[in-house]
């Protein structure tokens, strides 16, 4: 488990997926995948639908799905870009998302394409203050 | 929402608490589904189904009363023995399952569908009342399951009843466990052997503290609605409103084994005849996934030619199988084992394969036993535990 509910250094959204950002010989990348929250509301997840390499997402396009044991969930994309790496691991081992949510279970990364989006995600202060909000 | 008397024992547990038919119920407890489920086949399981409905016929005609609603032979009950069965409609749909127990011949109790509660008392008094006295103790009954290879062992120390003794489907309607006044029955629905224990209601946390407490003795533990329904989905066990409604028959549902079309009258039995002697159309059937894919309840089947054949209606990963698994009402002729389907798992047609029988059966027989999964294979399915 990760020491952290929320990581400081993570953008959040409403629908409970995280973004780290980091900046690559001038490239913005965000890596994504769901909070904590997400994962304890899910439960055990037995499988995860990703999409492939090189596919173009927008903001808040479904990218994929996680399969818990009860239902199955959706998965926003937190910001628009060109898909450069999917977690292929989490095929064999969806455990991941529940063990290491932020780190072994992230799920793709992205080349940002609009990075003035970045305005319309939470910080780690916001997102649990709208937890809260959400009676959670 | 309804609460069960162990509503704050589950949130002390660290439950997740869900709306279950209109009653707050736990999904999980902190360890979550599979591993309440591996729980529950390799130790002992603790589940509170005190949701569920008790329903008293008494008198002299109870007999006759509890046998015009279900489609099984109540006559062939003796005292302290239980059946599983249906109740249906006059068109052969199924208005709920449940357990008839007798407890004398002028005294039955039938335990029915939480969902169904209300609609099953209401038939149940429009039907059976003007035989005998009918009455709904739901509310001041509670029922705590106790299931999985570890159950009798793990339970013998609480009470001085040979549990030994007590048949598949046999009951004791008055005994103390845990120095709590019950009844117990060996009966269940996880596909492991197991008891259901009834007690009051106001002595249900004090027996589900001892349960709790025996079970962790040999590493049971608590155990929600997820995974009660991985358990009984791997047991092939049909669940009202999913696999079972008044749209569906017993024969369609594969349950004609408690469908007595020669004995005694009840309630469907002419249109469940007229349907055997045509017979059915469709029948509920077990599937496996062989493509990368959970079918879900609703979600679309197909025949191996792709063209359209029915709707999935329980469906989910099979934990003790490593596989997923799923039920759906099939057209005759799909009903092979072997035939292979596909599923439309949110727009993605992912392949499947029928199997017969269980997908998980239990070796051994009412005693203990090391569990073992099996895809397919004979057996009828059924509420023994």
């Amino acid at each position: 488990m990760s020491a952290q509910q929320y990581p400081d250094d993570l953008y959040y959204t409403k629908d409970h997926e995280w973004a780290r950002l980091e900046d690559r010989d001038g490239q913005k990348l965000a890596t994504i995948g769901v909070t904590r929250f997400a994962v304890d509301q899910l439960g055990d997840v037995t499988q995860v639908d990703l999409p492939k390499e090189g596919e173009s997402l927008k903001q808040a396009e479904v990218f994929g799905s996680v399969e818990s044991v009860k239902a199955v969930s959706d998965l926003f994309a937190p910001l628009s870009g060109k898909i450069v790496k999917v977690n292929s691991p989490l095929s064999d081992s969806p455990e991941y998302v529940n063990e290491d949510p932020y780190d072994e279970g992230w799920m793709i990364q992205l080349a940002v394409g609009d990075a003035k989006e970045l305005t319309g995600l939470m910080d780690a202060a916001a997102y649990q203050a709208f937890l809260r909000e959400q009676g959670e | 929402m309804q609460r069960t008397p162990l509503y704050e024992s589950h949130l002390r547990l660290g439950a997740k608490m869900v709306d279950f038919g209109g009653w707050a119920m736990p999904v999980s407890y902190a360890g979550g589904i599979i591993d309440e489920h591996r729980a529950t086949r390799q130790a002992v399981g603790v589940f509170d189904v005190c949701h569920m409905g008790e329903i008293h016929f008494r008198g002299p005609r109870a007999t006759e009363a509890v046998q015009r609603l279900v489609t099984n032979d109540v006559g062939r009950l003796t005292d302290g023995r239980a059946l599983y069965t249906v109740a249906c409609l006059p068109t052969g749909g199924i208005v709920d399952d449940l357990i008839v127990y007798r407890v004398s011949p002028t005294h039955y109790l039938t335990v029915v569908n939480a969902a169904n509660l209300e609609k099953d008392r209401a038939w149940f008094f429009e039907h059976a009342r003007p035989l005998c006295d009918v009455t709904d103790a739901s509310a001041e009954t509670g029922l705590i399951a106790f299931q999985g290879p570890g159950a009798k062992h793990a339970l013998q120390p609480l009470t001085k009843l040979g549990l030994g003794d007590l048949a598949s489907f046999a009951f004791v309607e008055k005994c103390e466990i845990a120095g709590v006044p019950a009844s117990i029955a060996r009966t269940g629905y996880t596909g492991e052997d197991g008891f259901e224990i009834f007690c009051d209601a106001k002595d249900a946390v004090a027996l589900w503290d001892r349960l709790v407490e025996a079970a962790a003795g040999i590493g049971g533990k608590p155990v929600g609605l997820g995974a009660r329904d991985t358990l009984r989905l791997e047991a092939r066990l049909p669940l009202y409103g999913n696999d079972l409604d008044e749209t569906t028959t017993p024969l369609e549902a594969g349950l004609g084994w408690v469908v007595k079309l020669d004995g005694n009258e009840f309630i469907g039995r002419e249109a469940l005849r007229a349907q055997s002697a045509s017979g059915v159309t469709r029948k509920l059937c077990g599937f496996v996934m062989t493509g990368r894919g959970i079918a879900r309840h609703g979600y679309p089947l197909f025949d191996g030619q792709g063209q359209p054949s029915g709707t999935t209606t329980s469906g989910g990963p099979a934990p003790t199988l490593g596989k997923n698994i799923g039920l759906g009402y099939l057209p005759v002729g799909l009903d092979r084992a072997g035939e292979p389907i596909s599923v439309d798992c949110r727009g993605k047609r992912v392949d499947a394969e029928v199997v017969k029988g269980p997908f998980y059966k239990r070796v051994g027989g009412a005693g203990r036993g090391p569990a073992k999964p099996v895809a397919g294979g004979p057996g009828n399915p059924s509420r023994v535990s």
